[in-house]
């Protein structure tokens, strides 16, 4: 019987588990450093970090440089430097095309000549920092930390204390979006499982229509639809209710719109199949024992209705926090939420240890979420249909 | 339903409130799909209401532009292979995991359904990671298995719970009267559970074809889907053939969704020994 399973778990296992292990393994891979400054991280290892290093480093370092000149392992170390100082990669760059071991005298005095930035401490501080097969760097970056000069942990300046926004912008419009979908799925539901069997299947359909429609086409629909010169703008100036257009798409509100068009029937579906089963006799119970048709609502109906809200409302909101093609598309700059910013720094920036280390950050509370959910209400609820 | 002849006046009010709102969030959640259609049948050049007239001019712009037409059929290639991939992987797991009596089936099960809840952006982002390493960027195959892997937890779920209805000793007689384990599979269990296997390739085949950011990111420039195309299209010119393509892809999908809500329908009936019409 194992071996019918075996080839989807191979699958699985070669182009899904490596690949995504792999990758968030990269947030805190820094094998690149120790492996390209071999000599230099030896003579680092064994200097306080203060002031500049001796005469044995400056000479690691010139010997380590020389060896990757003309290799493609010098700009991808210069790179890899660049994303803990700016401007390290011309640094390393242009030492590496210019030093001479063999040259006499002083490594320190050649390397000073080159450049003078070898006399400031930090960029010597950084290679010691950094000289070990793992580093916290990236993940620190992603939570606007930074090493201080000291040593201890600061918070980063503020032009690039940009991550803890995001993620709490990314967090901030999951919630909103879910909060809309349980206010606006709710009565849906409700109503639904309140009808015959023959009308709930008929507004079964008008729920699951946009659900088969790919996320793609819906927010492309939503692109046309809330363009200044769209449909919407057209018809709310046809009735009057404005003056002239307003801007709905690339803001906020163009967002809001959107995402909760593509999510609501995650919030609708597994909550009908749980209002399905409340019998009504109980609120009907509830009221001829005298209790007001609110509080009958509310301690009565709600509690039973409880899994399925929980259930559809933390699916939105897990769902929400990964998306990417519908705030690229309907959302302004200021709206991109993490994803944009995985995606950012694989393609843009080329820098795969913030890419790995936001989504080690974006995987973690996507878990955390699952995991609590799966102690409340279990986990076999959430499969819709 | 019948309302109780006791009801109070707010409970009137609240039911019809209800309703209404019932009615503006079903209009909201149809409305996109049901403007954009008559819009990719406009004879202008803008996405606007009135229509200047109607015409098929931008379907005839998809149908033969060849950036369009070469995506399409990219699409179903692509989604075809991936159908055939998901569907004979996931229909063996499906079976064999209905029939494994061991503690690490939830593990198994949990392993599969792993690609449900990724994000869908991390998952491209780290097959990019990955498929550099292995020079598999741009190649068919590599394509080919991670739709497969997007895929399979739609089919193994929707064959599993075919499966839930089968009778295992139904096999067991076809092999005591004779049969082969194969004959066996192909004579008895195999039109048993066909209309769950029928399922499962509809949504492999719907997942492969709308799916978007693994193309994006280790799709080569040539391997240009019809999501890829539309996705290019919307950022940079919007044109109504945009719309028309948007219309053929919803198109697709809810024809062939309906196939799968009908076989569902038709099982349950079945299921519960309803008379098959």
């Amino acid at each position: 019987m194992l071996a019918l399973v075996a080839p989807s778990i191979f699958f699985v296992a070669l182009f899904f588990v490596a690949p995504l292990g792999l990758f968030l393994f990269r947030s805190v891979d820094n094998s690149e450093v120790p492996g390209w400054l071999p000599r230099t991280v030896a003579a680092l290892s064994d200097w306080n970090g203060a002031g500049l290093p001796h005469e044995a480093a400056f000479r690691a370092l010139g010997e380590d440089l020389a060896a990757l000149s003309g290799s493609t392992a010098l700009p991808l170390l210069g790179r890899r430097l660049n994303h803990n100082i700016p401007g390290f990669r011309s640094l390393i760059t242009a030492t590496g095309s210019r030093v001479d071991p063999r040259r006499d005298g002083s490594m320190r005095e050649q390397l000073l000549q080159i450049d003078a930035r070898w006399g400031e401490p930090v960029y010597w501080q950084t290679i010691r920092r950094e000289r070990h097969v793992l580093t916290w760097f990236y993940l620190l970056t992603a939570l606007d930390l930074r090493y201080g000069t000291a040593g201890g942990l600061e918070r980063a300046p503020g032009e690039s204390a940009i991550f803890l926004d995001l993620l709490g912008r990314t967090l901030g419009i999951s919630a909103v979006v879910t909060l809309l979908c349980v206010l606006l799925g709710f009565p849906v539901a409700a109503t639904m499982a309140a009808s015959s069997p023959a009308r709930a299947n008929a507004l079964l359909i008008l729920v699951l229509v946009p659900f088969w429609t790919s996320l793609l086409v819906r927010s492309t629909a939503w692109v046309i639809l809330l363009q200044n010169q769209g449909v919407v703008n057209q018809a709310l100036v046809g009735l009057g209710l404005i003056g002239k257009p307003v801007p709905l798409i690339f803001n906020r509100l163009g967002l809001y719109i959107a995402m909760v068009h593509v999510l609501l029937p995650f919030m609708v579906l597994p909550l009908y199949s749980v209002l399905k089963g409340i019998r009504p006799e109980l609120m009907r119970a509830a009221a001829s024992l005298g209790a007001p048709p609110w509080t009958a609502f509310l301690r009565v109906y709600v509690p039973q209705a409880l899994p399925g809200l929980v259930a559809g409302a933390s699916l939105v909101f897990v769902l929400a926090l990964g998306y990417y093609i519908t705030p690229a598309l309907v959302g302004g700059p200021g709206d991109q939420m993490i994803g944009y910013f995985i995606a950012y720094f694989t393609n843009t920036a080329v820098n795969w240890g913030m890419a790995s280390a936001l989504g080690t950050i974006l995987l973690l509370v996507v878990s955390l979420i699952y995991v609590a959910l799966g102690r409340i209400v279990g986990l076999d609820r959430l499969v819709v249909r | 339903m019948p309302r109780p002849p006791h009801e109070t006046t707010l409970e009137r009010v609240n039911h019809v409130a209800m309703r209404v709102l019932t009615a503006l969030v079903l209009a909201y959640l149809v409305l996109p799909i049901l403007v954009i259609l008559p819009l990719s049948f406009t004879s202008g050049e803008l996405l606007v209401y009135p229509l200047p007239a109607w015409s098929l001019r931008w379907y005839r712009e998809f149908a033969t532009t060849a950036l369009w037409t070469q995506a399409t059929w990219n699409s179903i290639v692509l989604a075809v292979v991936t159908t055939l991939v998901a569907t004979t992987a996931g229909t063996l797991a499906a079976l064999g995991l209905q029939g494994l009596r061991s503690r690490f089936k939830p593990v198994l099960y949990g392993l599969l359904g792993l690609p449900l809840i990724i994000p869908p952006v991390m998952v491209a982002v780290a097959l990019f990671y990955y498929y550099a390493r292995l020079g598999l960027v741009g190649s068919f195959w590599g394509l080919v298995l991670a739709h497969t892997v997007l895929a399979l937890p739609f089919v193994v779920i929707t064959i599993a719970a075919t499966l839930q209805g089968f009778d295992a000793n139904l096999p067991r007689a076809a092999a005591g009267l004779g049969a082969s384990p194969l004959q066996a599979f192909r004579r008895v269990t195999l039109p048993i559970i066909l209309p769950g296997v029928v399922s499962g390739a509809v949504f492999a085949f719907v997942t492969s074809f709308d799916e978007l950011l693994v193309i994006l990111f280790v799709g080569s420039p040539e391997q240009r889907t019809l999501p890829r195309q539309l996705w290019s299209g919307v950022s940079e010119t919007m044109t109504p053939t945009v719309a028309a393509a948007a219309v053929v892809l919803i198109t697709v999908s809810l024809v062939l969704m309906a196939v799968v809500e009908w076989l569902r329908r038709r099982g349950e009936r079945l299921r519960t020994g309803a008379t098959p019409s």
